[in-house]
């Protein structure tokens, strides 16, 4: 029998305290694990080790042996056996653990290492805290005020260094402020596979430039603003916008593709201010791509639909939803569901249509994936209405069966659930033909030519689960509130299955998580209270033969053949 | 239990009456001829002592430049919330371009503020000051808020010691310190 390996665990002593921790584990990793802080600067858990800002100085010992007779030296005083301390501080980043390693985090010299560091930091560190970004989550701030002197002893003029350069679309670097951790360069280098950044020039006049000719605009620039443990690199979009201490964050999950990435989305006073990545190892580590970051510009766009509307004229929000449900009573109606809309919605819609009696389908989005953080599916949550059971089989990009259906006269009213049916290949006769009652979020070809239009909120401005291309079942909460006057989607959708004959069902999402976990089988043991923040994977046997269309990216790769390549 | 007043009867002076009135006028007499206590309110103003803490204003250094750069301190610290700035970035062609972020609006609540001084406490460039201005009227809650232009009317320019961006600025176009 085959047993499960076991980690090669080793024993370290970290200030007084064994630990074991896995072999291979760095010593600012094994002192997190005490709840010890070291303090880095240039170490990231996802880049490789460089160790060179020597914040993360420790003092390390092993334990003694004779030379000669390789027995253990026991310290009479102690009875324990001695320690041969090093004389030099050691970098905690660059180190593993190894058998009996000993690390002081907090003796007299570590402490003066720090304050010596730290001090060498802020010679040319320009006193900008009161217009840089990153004051209040920037590092070299806390670990100033942490361990630093407190007082300055440079009496020399500061180093000047340009202040705005513009480095790509999205990013603008301030010289001044870098320490030349480099974490931007390893980043471009190692994981966004663009290596563009660089140093040039030497000691006090080092500065962070692209490659001649080239900028930093792959697709994953933010993630260098992100990792800057200083305000060096800067988002061009957010800078200057908002002091992150007033910044509350909410647990999101990107809808731009069905990775699921993990993020945090930022607001302040119901205004979304900037979205970063959230760290989840499974998924996404700690990155994401920009083209998830402006998202939060769709929430308070012009042509955001804010008051229900019969025939374009505005109504109350009662009247247009019996105007939908007398529409879709009268018969021959057919459902658009949307791979965009959350697990719960896909369940409600297909209560709705299972109400009706009417057939479903979804439309499928796809694009190139970038095999990083990118998929080629670009709705969020295809998977969830596999899982919930609102369709069978993977959706088509043009709704080709509902244009066939309205020519030959099937079908006479049309439900839009956050789909534009004109982007997805009915043509304006087409929807002239038919009633379309369209619930969605913008103004589109769909809602001008609608009969009745009901808004619904945005990602940011509603709770609910996604299902990733894993199989993942991931919860995100409601950061924002949405306009007033414009309901949930999930109240919407069960007020008109409600209305529609259907049984009664909870637009609560705890109560409506009981329905589900009662009526769906894969998600059985799933309340939405107890999904962890970084997922659940769901059993996807009943869909292995699926052609889902993602190639591989981080952490994912498709068990199947691809149906189109990456 | 009742309390029984006890009703002394009144003396011989008290009943002759006229001793009671003069003893009153001297009263009178002494209050019309001595030093007036009161002020004639709104055409005399009284004098502010040093520290006094008025009507928060902003003020501009002496070469005329903003001193604010929205760093937004004082908006954190303010406890009754008045303050509410919206930053920007000041653009590159402009004189103080060097400072790089201001306040594209500043508003101060004073039907909220309760003159702590807590702001002029934790400005970092010295730009925020309780003044000697400790009157402030409105007929409306919009004109109790003192936007940016007003601000900076109530706080003119104070000196200033430090200069630090522009020894910056200075510091940039000689090299760098190098």
């Amino acid at each position: 029998m085959i047993s499960a390996p076991k980690p090669d665990l080793v024993t370290v002593n970290i200030d007084g305290r064994d630990l074991a921790v896995p072999k291979g584990t760095n010593v600012i990793e094994a002192a997190r694990q005490l709840g010890i802080e070291v303090p880095h600067y240039c170490y990231h858990p996802k880049l490789s080790v460089v160790g060179n800002c020597r914040m993360c100085l420790v003092e390390m010992g092993l334990p003694a042996v004779d030379p000669a007779t390789k027995q253990p030296i026991i310290d009479a005083a102690t009875g324990k056996q001695k320690v041969n301390w090093m004389p030099r501080p050691q970098i905690g980043c660059a180190t593993n653990a190894m058998p009996g390693l000993h690390i002081r985090t907090n003796s007299p010299l570590a402490r003066e290492s720090r304050e010596g560091v730290t001090e060498f930091l802020l010679i040319n560190h320009p006193l900008d805290c009161p217009i840089c970004d990153q004051a209040g989550e920037c590092k070299l701030q806390e670990f100033s005020t942490a361990y630093g002197r407190g007082y300055s002893r440079f009496i020399e003029q500061k180093n000047v260094k340009p202040k705005r350069t513009v480095l790509g679309p999205r990013v603008t670097l301030d010289d001044e402020r870098c320490i030349l951790c480099s974490r931007c360069v390893r980043f471009c280098k190692e994981v966004a596979k663009d290596d563009v950044l660089g140093f040039v020039d030497r000691g006090s006049y080092s500065t962070l430039t692209c490659y001649p000719g080239r900028q930093l605009e792959n697709n994953y620039s933010l993630n260098t603003v992100d990792i800057c443990p200083v305000g060096a690199l800067t988002s061009t979009d957010f800078r200057f916008r908002m002091r992150v201490w007033f910044l509350k964050a909410t647990p999101g999950i990107d809808p731009e593709s069905s990775v699921g990435v993990n993020t945090e989305v930022w607001s302040r006073e119901g205004v979304i201010y900037r979205i970063t990545p959230r760290r989840n190892d499974e998924v996404n580590d700690t990155w994401m791509a920009d083209s998830g970051r402006l998202l939060y510009k769709q929430v308070r766009a012009e042509d955001r639909l804010l008051a229900p509307a019969i025939g374009g004229g505005a109504t109350a929000p009662e009247m247009a939803l019996k105007a939908a449900a007398d529409l879709l009573r009268s018969g021959a109606a057919y459902v658009v569901g949307s791979g965009r809309s959350t697990v719960e919605e896909q369940f409600l819609t297909r209560r709705l249509a299972a109400a009706l009696r009417a057939p479903v389908a979804l439309v499928s989005r796809t694009g190139a994936g970038d095999r990083l953080l990118v998929s080629a599916d670009r709705n969020p949550n295809v998977r969830g209405a596999l899982v919930t059971g609102l369709v069978s089989a993977l959706p088509a990009a043009r709704l080709d069966g509902l244009a066939a259906d309205i020519d030959a006269g099937r079908v006479r009213t049309v439900l839009a659930v956050g789909e534009d049916l004109a982007d997805a290949g009915l043509t304006p006769a087409q929807l002239a033909k038919v009633a379309v009652v369209y619930l969605g979020t913008h103004r589109n070809a769909t809602s001008a030519a609608a009969r009745v239009v009901i808004p619904t909120l945005t990602v940011f401005e509603k709770a609910g689960t996604f299902v990733n291309q894993q199989f993942r079942i991931q919860k995100f909460a409601r950061a924002v509130p949405g306009p007033q006057g414009v309901a949930d989607d999930l109240v919407t959708l069960a007020a008109l299955a409600t209305a529609l004959g259907g049984a009664v069902v909870p637009a609560d999402l705890n109560a409506l998580w009981q329905v589900i976990a009662a009526e769906v089988k894969p998600l059985a043991l799933v309340t939405h209270a107890n999904l962890p923040s970084t997922g659940l994977l769901l059993d996807a046997t009943p869909w292995a033969a699926l052609p889902f269309v993602e190639g591989e990216t981080l952490h994912f790769k498709p068990a199947a053949p691809a149906a189109a390549t990456a | 239990m009742p309390y029984v007043v006890e009703r002394k009867p009144l003396t011989l002076s008290e009943r002759l009456y006229l001793p009671q009135i003069l003893s009153g006028m001297r009263v009178t007499l002494k209050h019309l001829f001595a030093r007036n206590v009161t002020m004639e309110y709104p055409e005399q103003r009284p004098a502010i002592p040093a520290g006094y803490r008025g009507v928060p204003t902003l003020v501009k250094d002496p070469h005329g430049r903003e001193k604010c750069v929205s760093c937004q301190l004082c908006e954190f610290v303010c406890p009754p919330k008045a303050i509410r700035i919206t930053p920007g970035e000041i653009p590159a062609d402009a004189p103080a371009a060097h400072v790089e972020k201001g306040p594209k609006e500043f508003e101060i609540d004073m039907l909220r503020c309760i003159y702590c001084g807590l702001c002029q406490e934790v400005c970092p460039e010295e730009a925020i000051f309780l003044q000697n201005q400790y009157s402030m009227t409105g007929y409306t809650r919009e004109e109790m808020v003192n936007r940016k232009a007003r601000l900076y009317e109530l706080g003119g320019t104070l000196p200033d010691n430090h200069f630090k961006w522009d020894k910056k600025k200075e510091a940039a176009e000689h090299g760098g310190g190098h």
